[in-house]
């Protein structure tokens, strides 16, 4: 059983916790993921690694509900127990494994969208505490809708908001962002890493096409073991099939398959739907 | 004459009304039954059965203690040989092995050993009373990774032997391919599975479930950091093959793995206890003639589709044990031999609507000794179906192997021992499918014995 050591609101319906998992915070590396089972009987859920700390033996994760799993997840308080909490799986972001002088001459340009925004922010912190510049722009449906904002602005060099309705920072889509920094600024970068909606990061990789700038997109596939048994996860990437859990989840966007990973994505919808009617029903007892 | 009793036959769920709910479907032997099918052994002086048992498990002997009524000598007799026999019982291929080789099955039926066998098992699990000697402790540690038929058989033996043994397992549920893997209807989990773990937890045997050995903690952590002093792998098989056909990406297409590991490790059948969704559709196509083949076909049809297996051998290469197949057929499976798919058809939402097949006719026998299938040129046809699950075998996961520096594997990704389990890496030993690719319960459980010998010898020599 894995205790939540604290609980924030972020925005509506996205929660944080941290939760005591010391095996996971030790082997923990940016870019990986947890699978987390809220009970008995609950379902298996990939979550991105938003924040771990080795000392407390604590990791962050940061649940969206969308479904009734993601709900019992945030339905829990500090003090109680996660069922399952196990990780950390997938590959580590690739800079980790670069050279630190090499790492230390190229710039990076981080794309987050919603909830995405937090598994961006070990990434950044990560690059920054080796003395790498990164720029981050989130972008977000509304204001309120914002995460990491705080966190991320003491980690990156320059940091840009972009909302859909303008209610802060630029009004508009992140790409939109990009093509300011990129082609009125003339800001120059070696990388881009983007992370969010799966729709979000086609674009990302088609606006990063325009200059010719590498990008790397973490996939939020549907798993249910994570550790390579089971191929719900597979992706097409550069024409071969592969598994986000174990080749992944960061893969180069230019090669990744993003329709056919939506179209994947989207399997259970039906499903989930009806068990998040029932759900609701048993919950208020109608 | 012993041998003029007709093999008793076992009661079985009646097939129309098992092919709707996840109970087993043997009943196995009751006391009476048991006795009276153990009366026909004819305790042969060269047992041709112990030669083909894959752990030379002493058949005779078991069967004529229990002919006499005496079930714990029975017991006793089988665990010397095997730490599972209540499992063994159940999903052995005993027709290729014990029974296969029963000189009574020359001119009648073989004695049903394996119903024998899991009269036995089931007798000595239901002795919840029996006093467990827990041994005192040598002061030595070890670590199994996997808690599958090898791991818990190698944890078993050396817990005997007063070592300290954690068994550290992936998965949030103990037991691996015995309980994502097979079935309910032919293992039951809580009333077998759990029992097997219980009595090793007695024995003193430690569980850590949610340790990914490779990912949360290494082999040389183990080793290095943990204070263990050897580490056996029964990490499995359990990484899943696709044929590589067009189309398989399609939304309605599964690996074996996926569809019963959501059934059986997630309970996806049960709705009202699990929220984990699994998708059968109208009509489902089970590519594959092994054992898994037969579980995802007999899982999709009791949710409720119409199944079909298509295989593309005839059906004397079915690879599958003779039982399951003649259950699953029972259960109204349809079987398409001779038969392999070339595409997977979508309808315009990329969902699955058909597979394309050719009809295959066999030719001259391959390197197994199967006559190998070949192509009939101009055959192509189609099956409408909307869900399509790959039941084409596994292999070992290359995540203990690609994180442990010097683990020597082979061109198939198993992991190299010798007969004993000694892997290259020193302290580090491995059995089980992880080492041969898939196979059976008894040569794991088998593997994990020799390696939990060559453990004990390799601490004492250290």
């Amino acid at each position: 059983m894995f205790e939540i050591l604290e609980k924030r609101i972020l925005a509506d319906s996205i929660c944080l916790m941290r939760v005591s998992a010391p095996r996971v915070a030790r082997a923990a590396l940016p870019g990986q993921f947890v699978i987390v089972r809220a009970d008995e009987g609950g379902e298996r859920i990939p979550l991105t690694i938003a924040d771990y700390d080795t000392h407390e033996g604590s990791v962050t994760i940061v649940t969206q509900t969308i479904g009734v799993s993601t709900q019992k997840i945030c339905s829990l308080g500090v003090g109680e127990c996660l069922a399952d909490f196990a990780g950390p799986l997938g590959q580590p972001s690739e800079f980790v494994r670069m050279p630190i002088e090499e790492l230390r001459r190229r710039r990076y340009l981080f794309v987050a969208g919603g909830v995405g925004t937090a598994p961006v922010y070990p990434q950044v912190k990560w690059l920054s505490e080796h003395g790498v510049q990164c720029d981050v722009i989130i972008g977000a449906k509304t204001r309120d809708m914002l995460i990491y904002t705080d966190d991320m602005r003491r980690v990156a060099t320059n940091l840009y908001i972009a909302t859909d309705d303008g209610s802060e920072g630029f009004k508009g889509m992140v790409t939109a962002v990009m093509k300011d920094l990129i082609e009125e600024r003339g800001e120059h970068y070696d990388e881009c890493v983007a992370i969010g909606p799966m729709i979000m990061m086609k674009f990302v990789t088609l606006t990063a096409r325009n200059y010719s700038l590498p990008v790397t997109v973490s996939l939020n596939a549907l798993m249910v073991d994570g550790t390579g048994m089971c191929g719900a996860c597979r992706v097409s990437v550069g024409g071969r099939t592969l598994f986000t859990c174990v080749d992944g989840p960061e893969f180069n966007g230019y090669e990744v398959d993003f329709d056919e990973a939506m179209r994947r994505q989207s399997m259970y919808r039906t499903q989930e739907k009806s068990a998040l009617e029932r759900h609701k029903c048993n919950c208020y007892g109608e | 004459m012993a041998n003029k009793i007709a093999r008793v036959a076992v009661r079985e769920q009646d097939p129309a009304k098992r092919a709707a709910n996840f109970e087993e479907v043997c009943y196995g032997y009751d006391r009476e039954e048991a006795l009276l099918e153990a009366s026909r052994c004819l305790n042969c002086k060269n047992p041709r059965c112990v030669a083909a048992c894959p752990v030379g498990i002493a058949i005779p002997d078991f069967i004529s203690a229990l002919a006499s009524g005496d079930e714990a000598a029975a017991a006793r007799i089988i665990s010397r040989d095997s730490l599972l026999p209540s499992i063994c019982g159940r999903v052995c291929p005993q027709e290729t092995q014990c029974e296969g080789s029963c000189i009574l099955g020359i001119k009648s039926e073989p004695v049903a050993i394996g119903k024998l066998e899991r009269y036995v098992g089931d007798w000595k699990i239901a002795q919840t009373q029996t006093q467990i000697d827990i041994p005192q402790w040598n002061g030595r540690k070890v670590a199994v990774v996997g808690s599958g038929p090898s791991g818990l058989a190698c944890a078993g033996d050396l817990a005997a032997m007063g070592y300290k043994v954690k068994v550290f397992e992936a998965l949030h549920k103990l037991g691996g391919v015995l309980v994502y893997g097979i079935p309910e209807f032919r293992l039951p989990k809580h009333k077998i599975v759990e029992r097997e773990i219980d009595s090793l937890r007695r024995l003193g045997v430690e569980f850590e479930t949610d340790v990914i050995i490779g990912r949360t903690l290494t082999i040389d952590e183990l080793l290095d950091n943990e204070g263990y002093d050897a580490v056996f792998v029964g990490s499995g098989a359990g990484l899943p093959r696709f044929m590589g056909i067009e189309g398989e990406n399609l939304n309605g297409v599964f690996s074996a793995n996926e569809f019963l590991t959501r059934v059986n490790l997630m309970g996806a059948y049960d709705p009202s206890t699990s929220d984990t969704p699994v998708y059968v559709g109208r009509k489902v196509v089970v590519v594959g003639g092994g054992n898994v083949a037969m579980d995802a076909v007999r899982t999709a049809k009791r949710l409720g589709a119409e199944a079909v297996i298509v295989y593309r051998r005839s059906e004397a290469e079915l690879p599958a044990r003779v039982e399951e197949v003649h259950h699953a057929r029972e259960e109204g499976i349809e079987f398409r031999m001779l038969t392999n798919p070339t595409r997977i058809l979508a309808d315009d939402n990329g969902w699955v609507k058909g597979i394309s097949c050719v009809q295959m006719t066999l030719g001259e026998p391959d390197q197994s000794g199967r006559r190998s299938p070949v192509v009939v040129e101009g055959s192509d046809f189609e099956i409408d179906c909307d869900v399509v699950i790959m039941a084409l075998g596994t292999s070992p996961n290359p995540l203990i192997a690609s994180t442990t520096e010097g683990l020597a594997v082979n061109r198939r990704g198993c992991i190299e021992a010798d007969d004993n389990g000694a892997t290259s890496c020193k302290g580090v030993f491995a059995g089980g499918d992880t080492v041969t690719g898939a196979a059976t319960v008894i040569l794991a459980m088998g593997a994990g014995r020799r390696s939990a010998k060559a453990i004990d010898e390799y601490i004492k020599g250290k």
